[in-house]
């Protein structure tokens, strides 16, 4: 009877909480060109950035990411959830008391796995260094486990421009249901955004193992002279009508803004929008 | 002392051992009534506007599909009276809205959207489907997913199983899906840094006839102080 308590108290976690290791699919059942081959250029429709935020991102060229000091802009903690990519997830246990010390996500292309302390350590002064990883430290509410990232470089929210600043966070809540795991992500940045950016993303358990992680992102020479800095000038983005061309979608939703997520902001396009006769481009099926 | 943790609850425990079992309403470990308005950040062309035809991009429809969807015809469905096709269950939650949840007695959770003016009931218990005809919101067995370290509930979830559906469409522009198909609903809260209140409901949507796979996505809603912004409005077939 001793015996058997003592297993208990071994095999058991101290508090509610839920096995997330394995290997977990992306479902990219939403919001798949935009994770896939990317955004169009000028879709910033639902995006809550302020007026700084739309401003770069309308001064934003594709390559820029060319400059060898920007070539691994993308990849930033947030490209968890704007990428299409499965998750590897498994601890780091204590090898004394078996006592997780932390979860760790890997899998996705072109950056290190993620790291979520368990341990209940700090987080670290806000004057050191930012990395693309950033810190990150979870706590359980039941199955619930709440992750939250801080200290990570500037980077993007969205493929096209959209920038998250060196003051963003992250806030990740994992959510098991048997053979799923749904992610919430909830960006704040208090230098590009009015309010937090919310994204949700669907996983399936897998036997299929995920790569615990992709090639690294690796700086090198793609022709960008040196001391030119793609971009372009306000007034001058060529694309800023795309959205319109193509789905009739006009520029004041592609533009972005808080109002645009809420279904209020229907109301103010309603007459401006006619469905266009034909999906020409990015249409999906068969095979999506 | 050892606090264990179990695993999920299929349905609330009795109230002490061998007592009858809790009402779920007593029993529910979140609650979800209240207000709650959509937050579209994701697939915003295909939710905030009627997407082109012919723009199926995410949904892994079978070639039987497509062949439905090529045909869709938004007149045709005024003129029988079918403009709420896209208001059905499986596509409900993806309709920019707000929705009004409240429990409707002790053993039924209801939900009212104001977009297309729908209602879903989730029925708790050993409720029976009624013989009728499948509806386009269906019928919908609910259990509480109920987390505990030891006796005492600190987290949890709600699990909606939903058949018995009319066919309709998972988009606006015609993706359809047939009277085989079937959902399956979690909803869960999540607590913003900033003190929102967010309800997550990851949907799985199962049609043999009209999907080659479960199509597996998930809304967010935020929670709002009252009935700000509730503006009933009729189902349409073009917006």
């Amino acid at each position: 009877m001793k015996f058997a308590a003592i297993l208990l108290c071994v095999a058991l976690p101290a508090l509610a909480e839920i096995d997330l290791s394995g290997s977990w699919t992306s479902k990219n059942h939403e919001d798949n060109m935009e994770r896939g081959a990317g955004p169009n250029p000028d879709d910033w429709a639902g995006l809550p950035f302020n007026e700084s935020g739309r401003a770069k991102a309308l001064g934003f060229s594709q390559s820029i990411i060319s400059m060898p000091e920007r070539i691994c802009w993308f990849q930033t903690q947030w490209h968890i959830a704007a990428g299409p990519f499965s998750l590897k997830i498994w601890s780091e246990n204590d090898p004394l008391t078996g006592r997780i010390l932390s979860w760790v996500i890997g899998g996705w292309e072109t950056r290190a796995p993620m790291t979520i302390w368990m341990d209940g350590r700090p987080h670290p002064s806000k004057n050191a260094p930012h990395d693309q990883t950033g810190f990150t430290t979870g706590s359980w509410n039941g199955d619930t486990l709440t992750a939250y990232t801080t200290h990570i470089k500037s980077g993007y929210m969205r493929r096209n421009g959209a920038a998250s600043s060196d003051q963003a966070t992250i806030t990740t809540t994992f959510m098991r249901h048997g053979d799923m795991l749904t992610l919430a992500l909830v960006m704040e940045d208090p230098v590009y955004l009015t309010e937090p950016y919310i994204l949700t993303r669907s996983y399936l358990s897998t036997p299929t193992p995920v790569a615990v992680a992709g090639p690294p992102c690796i700086v090198g020479y793609e022709g960008v002279e040196e001391g030119r800095v793609p971009h372009y000038l306000p007034g001058k983005n060529p694309f800023i009508d795309e959205m319109d061309k193509i789905y009739h979608i006009p520029r004041e939703a592609s533009l972005g803004g808080a109002e645009t997520m809420y279904p209020a902001f229907r109301e103010k396009i309603k007459d401006k929008f006619v469905i266009p006769p034909k999906c020409t481009r990015n249409c999906g099926a068969p095979g999506f | 002392m050892i606090a264990i943790a179990l695993p999920l609850a299929a349905q609330p425990p009795g109230g002490g051992r061998g007592g009858p079992p809790m009402i779920p309403k007593a029993a529910a470990p979140i609650d979800l009534t209240g207000y709650w308005v959509s937050i579209v950040t994701e697939d915003w062309r295909y939710r905030m506007v009627t997407p082109a035809p012919g723009d199926y991009q995410s949904v892994p429809m079978t070639p039987a599909a497509i062949k439905i969807a090529d045909a869709w015809d938004p007149a045709k469905d005024e003129a029988s009276g079918d403009q709420c096709k896209s208001y059905g269950a499986p596509a409900l939650l993806r309709v920019p809205e707000h929705l009004h949840i409240t429990w409707q007695d002790d053993q039924t959770l209801r939900m009212d959207t104001d977009a297309g003016k729908q209602t879903r009931l989730f029925h708790f218990g050993d409720w029976k489907n009624p013989e009728s005809a499948p509806t386009l919101q269906g019928d919908s067995v609910a259990q509480w997913e109920i987390q505990r370290a030891g006796p005492r509930p600190v987290n949890g979830s709600l699990k909606v199983a939903t058949s018995h559906l009319k066919a309709g469409y998972l988009r606006k522009n015609g993706v359809p899906y047939s009277e085989n198909a079937s959902l399956m609903e979690y909803y869960d809260l999540v607590k913003e840094r900033n003190g929102d209140q967010l309800l997550v409901v990851t949907i799985v949507v199962t049609d043999p006839t009209y999907l080659r796979e479960p199509f597996i996505i998930s809304s967010h809603f935020k929670k709002l102080d009252g009935d700000a912004g509730w503006n009933p409005t009729a189902c349409s077939a073009r917006w």
